[in-house]
């Protein structure tokens, strides 16, 4: 007999954990992955793979948890996967590996997810093994940003054996990983570890390097480089653009989790950088991002948080689980609500005055439109607000690199691998697919550690 | 590793003056642009205007108003041979140096040593550069010497009388501005300072550049904490400035934003003074 339900995870009570930025879920016993890993059909055709972007061998290492050789398991994980522990914590599973898996059809799906996250925690204890690298080909790389993309495409152009390194412009790398994503989601010493991994294997990281600014795509031709790799990500914050967004106590999400996640505000005075949260928080978007705000200013004592969301739950673009997560910790989804102004008193916010909205046709995402009331305007009182409505291409690269096309919206041109319009220039993840999730970025940079070896050697060989 | 503090020197009362190894920002770098510097592992980042730079040594200088936490620890707390674990740069627009005839650089306070090098750009590009600084009292002026080098006139004024005009620093602009000719004018200094410039200028007809003092978290244009209203429209100090006409600036949203951390600022600084004095 098969178990039809996954394996539950155990997670820290909803009462408790709103008061620590401790991870949230705790992670698969041995024996809990175990007997998840034997709810896997090992199917010959393996649809889960498909769902894959970066072609984790999934029937695999889910044979070798079950086995009890969690060594392997982490071995073939690792193989094409370069961050697990990242992986099986953010990925949208349910959209990807675990949407074609043939268990799903009848049953809940294996929890893909989870036993990535178990093996890949279980090596973090046991002893990390560096993987291979090829012998030195005498090729050096230069890859810009060091999120999800930037991090795929230099651990696979380094095992390729190419010297490979690493421009950062903030002062720790991971970019969003690092910046964006809460401690309780993804704890930061796990994303530290996988890049001290990447380290040992050779990858150099430059931090505190602005392309664009301290030295640009040019620069490093010059300097050397055959090939260059743009993962700078989509970090431009989009606004709202009503009145009074401007007041002291709007915080776009990159600025609000920039400073609890990479620098710490939550242990304010103990760290210099500050945040203010107040009483009362109104967080706009219906994003992973806008969950993560929300749960952040509930951690950080807020007494009231609410999202306000212009579609309804069902539109909503944030993980299902994330949804749950932040309603069972008490969230408040105001949904079909519209700001259109913020309402402040010397210069500081004190409420949001919003439209109600009704679904309308679908538009060209395929979602129905909202569309405003008229004169259903009201006010709610708030002490702070943070804008989750999301982010375009960083402009910085882009503006500055001579010879590179870049589209509507400020995205990167590129083909299929990720070959720009200029020779020799690479790009992949949100710069040039705009805003979209970890595990896309890291399919782009892994297409473009493919092609950018492959072009180097074939002209390697013409020499 | 870089970053090394190779020469430290007081300028007066809670000014310092560092030059700091950081060769590939000195390389780079040209007038009116910044860096963000974090002290430590626990550190915030914080923006410092580049005062000057050195491309043949590999160094920057900065000038340090010890004036909250951060400040005060690396004014007091980081000599020569201590390293600044981070120093981002060149940040920001630089400033747009070409010939324009008679320029005025104003310099207001801690203010007068990034307008050095602004004066010496646009000398070097062949612009009467006529200097106007000022300061409560005459032993917060500095860099005098500086400022003489590339200027062709130095006006001085301090509130109390101690140096030069007794005033602010809009007299002797005034008395500039209705004597000359002059094509465009920069103020840098305390934001209260750079309005009452602006709105000098704009009196006289003459075209006025500020160096925007915004809360700043990353530099590069990635969270909007240095939003500032410009003509009215939203722009970002770190990127698309930090210098803006300044007749357009919405100075008391600047303001304003200025003092979205007053409560947390002085809690820090007061909590950092009691260690300190527990310690010596």
């Amino acid at each position: 007999m098969i178990r039809p339900t996954q394996v539950p995870m155990r997670e820290r009570d909803p009462q408790a954990r709103t008061r620590t930025f401790d991870e949230v879920p705790a992670g698969y016993t041995p024996d809990e992955a175990q007997e998840e890993a034997a709810r896997c059909l090992q199917c010959r055709d393996a649809p889960c793979m498909n769902g894959c972007p970066v072609n984790i061998h999934i029937p695999k290492f889910i044979r070798e948890i079950r086995e009890g050789d969690f060594r392997a398991a982490i071995t073939t994980i690792k193989q094409t996967n370069n961050l697990p522990a990242v992986c099986g914590r953010v990925c949208p599973q349910e959209v990807q590996c675990q949407a074609p898996c043939t268990l799903g059809r009848r049953f809940e799906p294996v929890a893909i997810g989870r036993l990535e996250r178990f093996a890949a925690d279980w090596e973090s204890q046991h002893g990390v093994q560096v993987p291979e690298v090829a012998p030195p080909t005498g090729v050096r790389i230069a890859v810009v940003g060091s999120g999800p993309a930037g991090l795929t495409c230099a651990a696979d152009l380094r095992r390729g054996g190419h010297a490979v390194t690493v421009f950062e412009a903030l002062h720790e790398p991971g970019g969003v990983l690092m910046y964006g994503i809460p401690e309780f989601r993804l704890p930061k010493r796990i994303v530290q570890g996988e890049i001290a991994n990447l380290r040992k294997m050779g990858v150099a990281i430059e931090v505190n390097a602005v392309v664009g600014r301290t030295l640009t795509v040019d620069d490093l031709f010059t300097d050397g480089y055959e090939a260059v790799f743009i993962g700078t990500g989509a970090g431009l914050p989009q606004f709202l653009g009503v009145p009074g967004e401007n007041f002291t106590g709007i915080y776009s999400a990159n600025e609000f989790l920039t400073r609890v996640n990479l620098m710490r505000a939550y242990l304010f005075p103990e760290y210099d950088t500050p945040v203010k949260v107040g009483k009362t928080v109104a967080v706009v978007g219906g994003g992973n991002v806008a969950m993560d705000a929300a749960r952040t200013a509930l951690r950080l004592g807020a007494e009231r948080v609410m999202i306000l969301y212009r579609r309804t739950e069902a539109e909503m673009p944030a993980r299902v689980e994330e949804v749950h997560h932040a309603k069972e910790e008490g969230v408040e989804l105001h949904v079909l609500v519209n700001p259109v102004r913020f309402l402040g008193e010397g210069g500081r916010v004190e409420g949001v005055e919003c439209l109600r909205m009704e679904l309308g046709e679908p538009d060209g995402s395929g979602r129905r439109r909202p569309v405003p009331v008229p004169g259903s305007n009201f006010v709610l009182p708030v002490a702070t607000v943070i804008v989750a409505i999301g982010n375009q291409p960083h402009p910085l690269v882009p503006r500055t690199t001579p010879g590179l096309r870049v589209a509507e919206g400020g995205t990167i041109w590129t083909d299929e691998d990720g070959a720009t319009s200029r020779g020799g220039v690479f790009a992949g993840g949100d710069i040039a697919t705009g805003a979209a999730t970890v595990i896309s970025a890291m399919g782009a940079g892994k297409r473009s550690a493919t092609a950018i070896h492959r072009s180097l050697m074939r002209s390697r060989r013409r020499l | 590793m870089m970053n090394m503090i190779l020469a430290k020197r007081p300028l007066g009362p809670n000014v310092v003056e560092l030059v700091v190894e950081a060769p590939r920002i000195a390389a780079r770098a040209r007038a009116g642009q910044f860096a963000v510097v974090r002290l430590h592992e626990r550190g915030e980042r914080i923006p410092l205007t580049l005062a000057d730079w050195d491309p043949g040594r590999g160094t920057i200088t900065l000038v340090v108003q010890m004036v909250g936490k951060s400040t005060r620890e690396l004014g007091e707390r980081f000599g020569i041979g201590d390293t600044i674990r981070d120093v981002v740069g060149p940040l920001g627009s630089p400033s747009t140096i070409r010939r324009y005839g008679t320029v005025v650089c104003v310099g207001g306070g801690v203010g007068i040593a990034p307008i050095y090098p602004i004066a010496r750009a646009l000398r070097a590009e062949g612009n009467e550069v006529i200097a106007v600084v000022g300061a409560r009292t005459k032993g917060l002026l500095l860099w005098l010497d500086r400022i003489a080098e590339v200027s062709s006139e130095l006006h001085i004024a301090t509130d109390d009388g101690s140096q030069g005009v007794k005033g602010v620093v809009t007299t002797p602009l005034q008395e500039v501005l209705a004597t000359r000719k002059v094509a465009h004018v920069w103020a840098i200094g305390p934001a209260i300072m750079m309005k009452f410039c602006a709105r000098t200028c704009q009196e006289f007809g003459v075209p006025a550049t500020v160096s925007l003092n915004a809360i700043m978290l990353d530099g590069t244009g990635m969270c909007g904490a240095c939003r500032v209203e410009v003509g009215g429209e939203t722009r970002f100090t770190c990127v698309d400035g930090p210098e803006f006409p300044g007749d357009l600036v919405n100075w008391d949203l600047l303001l304003s934003r200025l003092g979205t951390f007053t409560y947390e600022e002085r809690y820090a600084l007061e909590r950092y003074v009691a260690a300190q004095g527990g310690r010596s």
